[in-house]
């Protein structure tokens, strides 16, 4: 397990003060000038080193990302966007970091946008989480006061503002470029790429977008070194990680651990288990809603990271896991994530627009069992019709769990139609 | 719950901003660069709902539409697009219950039973005495505390049928009932205390 010295987010639980005194009683804000002084290229290949990969889902490399942005400046400002528009079902480990230690979210604002050559930031956070904005806005004007923020950062000489952004209800604002255009005051929808935001992103203007997570621990790291955050978890597969644990479990609770911690140990030490013990266990979503489901002789000795959940072909995402006893009627749990995908589409694309609904009638059919046996393999295959063929991966995350469901629960499902048909009287 | 418009007899002729509301509303448009004022329109189209009891009638997209210089129907668009904006008066509590499967195998069926018979009212309708709204949403992100509802602004988590009947009855008789988790928890540490952080929590 991971010793409490070595976790991040001291203040998770909230159990101390939030305020600028007790971030810096917890180490923030502690020698950022120093960080600053060793240079934009040096902090860029320290978080490479460490290994960071981005924690909002796709596991891209921080440092690389961070990399794409133009060296030379042009005259004209350009910008990092803080992805806080959690709404990833299973998910809401975002949250406890900005209300409980905003801090290292502003200040990782500063490291990360200095380190890409950013004049500002702009952090857009789901307006749903009225207080946690709150709480961030009055973050921002404490570092602002304490010449944190603002015209020469944190005595440094560098300019750089911070700004939070509220969104208005809309999950598909958490796709980069439709946050971009959100932030831009239109309607959330993605835009294609290329041009990639690190070329043209908001107002035109090169822009990095990076989740709450990936930006709040880049101080950390730089304080404590590249090779303390490599040195956790597995090669690939770094650093420390909050995990978000829902469902059927004795006790939900979100909690830092190392990355690559056996998805059973985690369950087990931090959620007091599953409901009626580790062989009640059915199924688990370990990655957010977006992932396919893995099975109970999946979770029994599958690690909790990037590569070790791709290999058994689903992802680590966002690292919410939500976990399904033998209670579950685990048709209904996929058809309400049918119904949630089918709400958020944005209404671009076609196969997304029309295709998320039309699974989810179908998924509500599969789950009363009055569909045909033949409709399920409609149903994949309409799911991979829709799957690669967006603009954005909503529609993919919309196809990967019903896959998920039927790659290893079909039997279950065509079982229930079977037995609504047995109950049918025979047709005269 | 369908994204209707109120009906025009239900439309203000007219909108303004307050002066405290303007004065919110210039810093808001100070945050983003010159000639991007239209970053603004969403914080602004929340003030104005803020301001309006909760919703949104057409005179104020337009009076946002030009104090932005943006075409109406930029505004209309944006509007229309996010969940957050109600386009139709909606009950002085706007109670939005989660049922999205995180919520939903902690038990929100339950929590919704027990919102619906304590108001009497289904999804998508309002009491008669005006008080309350009744809406599905979805995953509003605390899972770990789940099954939650928010009302307005504020997350209840961590409900019973009982508990979400309390906060209900409480906001009935004019109280402020606690906010946040109802079962005695502090944030998303887990229930009897964390597992991790005792040196900072202080219960080695």
């Amino acid at each position: 397990m991971l010793r409490d010295e070595d976790r991040i987010f001291t203040n998770l639980y909230g159990t101390q003060d939030w305020g600028l005194t007790g971030a810096r009683s917890r180490g923030d804000w502690d020698g950022t000038k120093a960080i600053l002084e060793k240079g934009p290229d040096a902090i860029v290949d320290e978080i490479k080193a460490s290994g960071l990969r981005g924690r909002g889902g796709a596991g891209f490399p921080t440092g690389l990302k961070w990399s794409f942005m133009p060296k030379e400046s042009d005259g004209k400002p350009t910008y990092l966007v803080v992805n806080a528009d959690e709404g990833e079902p299973g998910t809401c480990k975002d949250r406890e970091m900005m209300r409980h230690d905003p801090h290292k979210l502003v200040e990782g604002c500063l490291v990360a946008g200095f380190a890409m050559r950013a004049s500002a930031a702009y952090i857009y956070i789901r307006g749903e989480f009225h207080l946690e904005g709150n709480r961030l806005d009055a973050a921002v004007r404490e570092a602002y006061d304490a010449g944190l923020l603002g015209p020469n950062a944190c005595g440094s000489g560098y300019a750089f503002d911070v700004f939070v952004h509220r969104g208005a209800g809309a999950y598909i604002c958490g796709e980069e470029t439709a946050l971009i255009e959100s932030l831009e005051g239109k309607k959330g929808q993605p835009r294609l790429k290329p041009p990639f935001p690190a070329g043209v992103g908001v107002w035109g203007r090169p822009t990095t977008v990076n989740n709450v997570e990936s930006i709040a621990v880049a101080p950390t790291i730089m304080r404590r070194g590249a090779g303390w955050f490599a040195g956790l978890g597995r090669e690939n597969n770094t650093g420390t990680k909050v995990f978000c644990i829902s469902g059927h479990v004795e006790t939900p609770c979100n909690v830092e651990e190392e990355m690559s911690i056996p998805l059973r140990e985690l369950i087990e030490k931090h959620a007091g288990g599953v409901r009626g013990g580790w062989n009640n266990l059915l199924a688990v979503i370990p990655g957010g809603s977006s992932v396919p489901m893995i099975p109970k002789s999946v979770c029994d000795d599958v690690l909790m990271d990037f590569d070790a959940l791709r290999d058994v072909k689903s992802g680590l995402g966002t690292a919410a896991v939500i976990v399904m006893d033998k209670s579950t009627d685990l048709v209904r749990a996929i058809a309400r994530l049918a119904k949630f995908y089918t709400h958020e589409s944005c209404g671009q694309c076609t196969p997304c627009r029309e295709g998320t609904g039309w699974m989810w009638r179908v998924m509500e059919r599969l789950v009363t069992g009055e569909a045909d046996v033949a409709e399920i393999d409609m149903l994949l295959e309409v799911s991979y019709q829709i799957e690669g063929h967006t603009i954005c991966a909503l529609g993919d995350a919309a196809a990967w769990p019903i896959q998920g469901l039927m790659r290893h629960f079909r039997p279950e499902v065509e079982a229930r139609i079977m037995e609504r048909k047995n109950k049918q009287p025979a047709a005269a | 719950m369908k994204r209707v418009p109120a009906p025009p007899e239900q439309q203000p002729d007219t909108f303004a901003f307050t002066p405290e509301n303007l004065a919110l509303a210039e810093q808001h448009v100070a945050k983003y660069p010159s000639r991007r004022q239209a970053s603004a329109v969403m914080p602004l189209l929340d003030l104005a709902q803020r301001q309006h009891s909760n919703w949104l009638p057409r005179a104020a997209m337009d009076a946002v539409a030009e104090m932005l210089q943006m075409p109406r129907i930029r505004v209309y668009e944006v509007a229309t697009f996010y969940s957050m904006y109600n386009l139709a008066p909606v009950g002085e509590n706007l109670v939005q219950v989660c049922t999205t499967t995180p919520c939903w195998l902690r038990g929100s069926d339950d929590v919704v039973g027990a919102c619906k018979a304590k108001l009497g009212i289904e999804f998508g309708e309002t009491t008669a005495d005006g008080k309350f709204t009744l809406i599905e949403v979805e995953c509003l992100g605390a899972c770990v505390n789940a099954p939650m509802m928010q009302i307005n602004d504020d997350y209840y988590e961590d409900l019973t049928a009982e508990t979400a009947g309390a906060v209900l009855e409480a906001l009935a008789k004019g109280e402020k009932p606690k906010v946040g988790p109802q079962n005695g928890r502090h944030a998303s540490e887990p229930a009897g205390g964390p597992t991790t952080l005792h040196a900072y929590t202080g219960d080695a």
